[in-house]
């Protein structure tokens, strides 16, 4: 049976609700306004809201000052060379665990998360030894192999509770239907299974482009993305907020725009299996 | 088209039997219902024929075809699923279309092949509809639909009917049935509901912890069940079983009588007890009475009798249809 509510309480759910909401963004909010802000105004006490002198010195400058393009290029190629790369392991594994899985499924899930448990700067030293010898050191190939295998555990993961999902008898529906393996895969798994892995592949790129821990410590200056972009503006001579902001603004908007365009996709990805 | 012979068929599950050795002919045009309790194996044993499940031993032939080694595809056979197993991205066009897709159809041919199905099962207006727009009889349909499509061999359904509602689950009972008559092809259906099996089958077949117990027509079953298992579990409300002293009297290790075949009296009989509950239904009366020696027992009578909780009754089993079995449970 539905509650019945009363309008001050919707009221008062609504304000909290975008109260929350606000403060949540308000970070974001403040980056972007300062970015347009003169270095003066940045760190005025108390700052100004909107009565500023609105400019785009900071923007030029960052730009002139190190590559947009040449990060950005950089971001693109990590985040998503490592989410196709991850996905070309973590379908067939997600696949084998949710049709046919064994009695040892669920703690080789668990183990694959367990990896996620450890603090990465545990295995920095290592990890960064290995890149040395090997010459991965400040390339993308080095960056696309550690950040896939970094998400590849959340990668399988999400899959599997998507595949879990898809009843076995559908696919047993089609073999009786005289679908071949490959048929079955093509007209009945995939269409089903393609908002589960489009969701995987959203969440997965965001988090490959927000990564910073590796980013930093793995990349001088030929293969640094964006992370690196943003961090090059808070240097030990001085903070600078407003091209900081700029910056940072630069390197989160690619994501925003991606992220609300399929906030739907990504919603449903995220909740999916918990809420039927 | 459509005989099909297993012959010493046998699956285990893990070093579990599920199905120890059996054998099974089934005829052309036949309607056999597989009925069991849970976990009988009727379920397994269809999913053997149909291939789903590679058997442990034995072999099945298809109108004469060792088709034991064959993938599902290969054996000309339609299974319609307990949860209908529809593709849910597909329209109900598409889902009836899909096996003649795979076939290689060409257009033409499975336009009016899906336009005849959909006409047979009302489903014409809802073509274009995706499943989850459908109510349950709706999807049960296009399952049956897709099945038929393909002309197949024979038809497995697998519990088809048990997440429908009551009054549809009897409208599509007949339904079934209807579609066995105008279409003639050999038909196995496994359910666990004894009343479907008696409604619909031309021969049952009852298994029980992978056995099977009997083969027979619904009546030979009724009037002739070959052991306490088949008694028990066919009728409704089921049959009264006794044993001891009272079955001894009656010259038996236990003795049977079906509800309705117990004469009621307010005066005299054979066991007397006190009715606990009466169940009126409006055609049929079911006393609920407890005998002395003779424990609980159900007697179904016709119509209205003005019984009720608490009241002295005797019950007498009508002399012919006194079922008797032996100590080991086989009918004598």
């Amino acid at each position: 049976m539905a509650r019945a509510v009363s309008t001050p309480r919707k009221l008062a759910f609504t304000a909290i609700g975008w109260s929350i909401g606000l403060l949540i963004f308000f970070p974001i909010l403040w980056t972007a306004i300062t970015s347009f802000k003169t270095e003066g105004e940045a760190i005025a006490s108390p700052p100004s809201f909107l009565f500023f002198h609105w400019t785009l010195e900071n923007y030029a400058e960052v730009q002139s000052r190190s590559d947009y393009l040449k990060h950005f290029i950089n971001s693109v190629v990590i985040s998503f060379g490592s989410t196709g790369l991850g996905l070309l392991i973590a379908i067939p594994a997600a696949w084998a665990m949710a049709f046919s899985p064994t009695k040892r499924t669920k703690d080789v899930l668990m183990w694959m998360l367990s990896t996620k448990m450890m603090p990465p700067v545990g295995v920095l030293v290592p990890i960064y030894l290995l890149f040395r010898d090997t010459g991965l050191l400040d390339k993308l190939t080095g960056l696309v192999i550690v950040m896939t295998l970094i998400n590849l555990p959340i990668m399988v993961w999400m899959l599997y509770t998507y595949f879990r999902d898809i009843p076995g008898e559908i696919l047993e529906a089609a073999r009786m239907d005289g679908a071949t393996l490959a048929k079955e895969i093509v007209y009945v798994l995939t269409p089903m299974a393609i908002p589960g892995i489009a969701s995987t592949v959203l969440l997965n790129v965001i988090l490959s482009w927000n990564e910073a821990f590796w980013t930093l410590n793995l990349t001088a200056a030929g293969a640094a993305p964006l992370t690196a972009f943003i961090a090059s503006y808070s240097s030990p001579e001085g903070l600078f907020w407003a091209k900081l902001s700029a910056a940072s603004t630069l390197a989160v908007a690619p994501i925003l725009v991606l992220g609300w365009f399929s906030q739907r996709q990504l919603v449903r990805g995220l909740t999916f299996g918990a809420v039927k | 088209m459509g005989r099909i012979n297993l012959r010493q068929v046998s699956k285990s599950f893990g070093g579990v039997a599920v199905i120890p050795e059996l054998d099974l002919d089934i005829g052309e045009g036949e309607f056999v219902v597989f009925v069991g309790p849970s976990g009988c194996g009727k379920s397994t044993l269809l999913r053997l024929i149909a291939g789903l499940e590679d058997m442990s031993g034995g072999t099945i032939k298809i109108d004469g075809e060792d088709v034991t080694s064959q993938p599902p595809a290969k054996r000309g056979l339609s299974m319609v699923f307990q949860s209908y197993a529809l593709y849910p991205h597909m329209s109900v066009y598409g889902n009836i279309a899909f096996p003649l897709k795979m076939a290689g159809d060409d257009k033409a041919t499975i336009d009016k092949k899906v336009q005849d199905a959909a006409r047979i099962l009302n489903l014409t207006d809802y073509l274009d509809r995706k499943p989850r727009q459908l109510s349950g009889g709706q999807r049960q349909r296009v399952a049956i639909g897709r099945a038929i499509v393909r002309e197949p061999r024979a038809f497995l359904f697998d519990e088809p009917l048990s997440n429908l509602d009551a009054a549809l689950r009897v409208a599509m009972r007949l339904e079934i049935t209807e579609l066995h008559h105008q279409l003639g092809t050999t038909m196995i259906y496994v359910t666990h509901d004894q009343t479907e099996a008696m409604t619909m089958a031309d021969r049952i077949v009852v298994l029980n912890k992978g056995r099977i117990e009997q083969v027979g027509s619904p009546l030979d079953l009724y009037r002739k069940p070959a052991n306490l298992f088949v008694a028990g579990f066919i009728g409704s409300p089921k049959m009264n079983l006794v044993s001891g002293a009272e079955a001894a009297k009656l010259g038996a290790a236990t003795v049977g009588v079906r509800p309705e075949h117990m004469a009621v009296s307010r005066e005299s009989g054979l066991w007397q007890g006190t009715i606990g509950i009466a169940e009126h239904l409006g055609s049929d009366t079911f006393l609920h009475v407890r005998t002395e020696g003779a424990g609980p027992m159900t007697a179904r009578v016709s119509g209205e009798m003005g019984l009720t909780h608490g009241e002295t009754v005797w019950l007498s089993p009508a002399p012919d249809k006194v079922h008797r079995f032996d100590q080991a449970g086989l009918s004598l």
